[in-house]
């Protein structure tokens, strides 16, 4: 094997890094996204069509884009926003821009589940828009909102290796410049070991405090 | 109070409209359990939602307490809702809460402070009989348990109307019971005007002190519910009231009378309150030439006063028969004569 174990751990940690860096962004763009797309629905509390319309429009469309060719097209918005196209900081923006429509989506799958009746107790109640997400809506979805994410999350430690292979670091970097390029079969398979491991891991804790949750 | 003026409700969807409520009259006095009772998709939910405003009305007014909710601000009109609560077919608890924290909820939405939300809740916990089971979540209780929640939570903010659609449809007849004995001792406890949505007329005799029968999003009968019972006007009113109240005649019965006297007349006798105690049927056949054959009968009771009637046949001289028909009616005893179908 021509890689140390150094070179492993760091590159764990540039993966877990991005993964963190960009779910933490993508969160905060799709959560409010997410809830916009339920809350301007036809019927609903903000009800806007022209708005609905718009949102749902711009997710579907960086939805439909796979994340090898969004990577690329918004190099120059990368640029202008870390300075640089290369490394793992120039990753996180298009793993952000991959994954905060996507989140937003599951967002609003959750959301939507909640049951209407619950909604409706809460009119009757004399509740504020506001007080009807934030005190109805959200903690009613919150445990399906920990499994959409976590389902999320692995998706985007899926993207980083790809974002690796175009010099973002991390596990899928390693991967493909000694395991593909160089033909050691040692480092594919302890990367390959690492990323499964990370996924069953990040499941199972989803599972776990999803299940916590759901009495909150 | 609540008055309903002319009120219309319509549905648009996107080639037709849909007219849900048809210029509803009806006046709910203040302290007074209200039924409206009607079949599926008559517009009760739409009379009863109209009410707090979950549907705006299209046409026509709500009146509550007097005041037009049309007239009024979001904020004014939630402040209005705080004033009426609403009990749900279906609980509608929030499944992450605690039973308390649900009972809490519209005190935690006006921002009461901990120590009253607490003290509230814990009464209210003991008024519907749940004191042990504060800390619960609502998927571990039972249907009837889920809806004394329901009722708690309704009651939190010391609301003066309490609306209930469907409130025991999901129960069964003995979690029913208890559920509306619940009702009846909020009504006579706190003073609450409640109006309730159903469709089982055993609902309305049991709790109701007026009812009004709803179909196709008119009010085609209301009054009191002895009224109703004793003389319900529609054909619908009468299917409801023969639901819990059946006056027919059984068929064998029937067979039976016809073969033996063709002519026999019968009649139905209507007995109310104290009435219905009196010797009145051996009365007659010792002071008239008539033979009494009592072929069916039914008694209730209707708010705690007896209610009920015979079908009786009577078999003499047709001049005797119709003495002793006046003299039933001079007793003040409501007494008509049936064809053999009898209703
Ligand atoms: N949002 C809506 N859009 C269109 N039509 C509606 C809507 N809500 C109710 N309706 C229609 O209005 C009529 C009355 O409905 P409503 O729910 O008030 O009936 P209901 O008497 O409560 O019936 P049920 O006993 O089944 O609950 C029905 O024909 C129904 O299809
Ligand atoms: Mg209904």
């Amino acid at each position: 094997m021509r890689v140390s174990n150094e070179e492993i751990i760091e590159a764990f940690w540039e993966t877990i890094s991005m993964v963190s860096i960009s779910l933490l962004f993508a969160v905060i763009i799709g959560l409010p996204l997410g809830i916009l797309l339920v809350v301007t629905r036809k019927g609903h509390l903000f009800e806007n069509r022209f708005i609905f319309s718009i949102l749902s429009t711009v997710v579907n469309i960086f939805r439909s884009i796979p994340f090898i060719i969004l990577m690329v097209a918004i190099v120059p918005l990368t640029r202008l926003l870390v300075g640089s196209s290369i490394g793992t900081a120039a990753a996180v923006v298009p793993l952000v821009f991959y994954s905060g429509p996507y989140i937003a989506r599951l967002i609003e799958n959750s959301l939507l589940e909640v049951d209407s009746g619950v909604i409706e107790a809460a009119e009757a109640m004399g509740a504020t828009p506001f007080q009807i997400i934030f005190r109805f809506l959200i903690p009613e979805a919150l445990s399906s909102l920990i499994l959409e994410i976590t389902i999320a999350t692995i998706g985007l430690i899926g993207a980083s290796a790809m974002a690796g292979a175009v010099g973002g670091g991390g596990l899928g970097d390693l991967a493909i410049t000694y395991g593909y390029q160089r033909f050691d079969t040692q480092v594919m398979v302890i990367t390959v070991v690492i990323l499964i491991l990370m996924v069953q891991g990040m499941q199972t804790f989803g599972n776990i405090l999803a299940k916590k949750i759901r009495r909150n | 109070m609540i008055t309903f003026e002319g009120l219309e409700k319509e549905y648009r969807t996107k080639d037709k409209t849909f007219k849900a409520l048809n210029g509803i009259n009806l006046t709910i006095e203040k302290g007074e359990i209200f039924g409206v009772i009607g079949f599926s998709g008559a517009g009760k939910s739409t009379l009863i939602r109209c009410v707090n405003f979950l549907e705006k009305p299209t046409g026509g007014r709500v009146l509550v307490d007097g005041q037009d909710l049309l007239t009024l601000t979001p904020a004014n009109i939630r402040k209005v809702k705080r004033n009426i609560g609403m009990v749900f077919q279906h609980f509608n608890l929030l499944q992450s809460k605690t039973v308390f924290a649900n009972i809490a909820m519209p005190l935690v939405l006006e921002g009461a402070p901990k120590k009253q939300i607490k003290q509230r809740v814990e009464e209210l916990l003991k008024f519907v009989g749940l004191s042990d089971k504060a800390g619960a979540y609502p998927e571990q209780l039972s249907g009837g348990q889920k809806q004394r929640v329901g009722i708690a939570r309704a009651l939190a903010t010391q609301p003066s109307i309490l609306l209930c659609d469907e409130a025991t449809s999901a129960l069964d007849p003995q979690t029913t019971g208890s559920i509306l004995k619940l009702l009846k001792k909020i009504n006579a406890e706190y003073k609450i005007t409640i109006l309730m949505i159903t469709h089982e007329m055993s609902v309305i005799r049991d709790v109701c002190d007026k009812v009004a029968v709803i179909e196709g999003g008119e009010i085609i009968e209301s009054g009191t519910v002895f009224d109703i019972f004793s003389n319900p006007q529609t054909k619908t009113a009468q299917n409801f009231v023969h639901s819990v109240l059946n006056d027919s005649i059984p068929e064998s019965v029937r067979n039976l009378v016809q073969e033996h006297n063709p002519n026999g007349k019968l009649f139905k006798i209507n007995f109310v309150g104290a009435s219905s105690g009196q010797p009145l049927l051996s009365k007659i056949a010792k002071k008239f030439d008539v033979d009494i054959n009592v072929l069916f009968g039914n008694i209730t009771e209707l708010q705690g006063v007896p209610f009920g009637h015979l079908i009786v046949e009577l078999r003499g001289q047709e001049n005797e028969i119709k003495r002793a028909y006046l003299h039933i009616q001079q007793e003040n005893v409501s007494i008509r004569e049936v064809i053999a179908d009898a209703s």
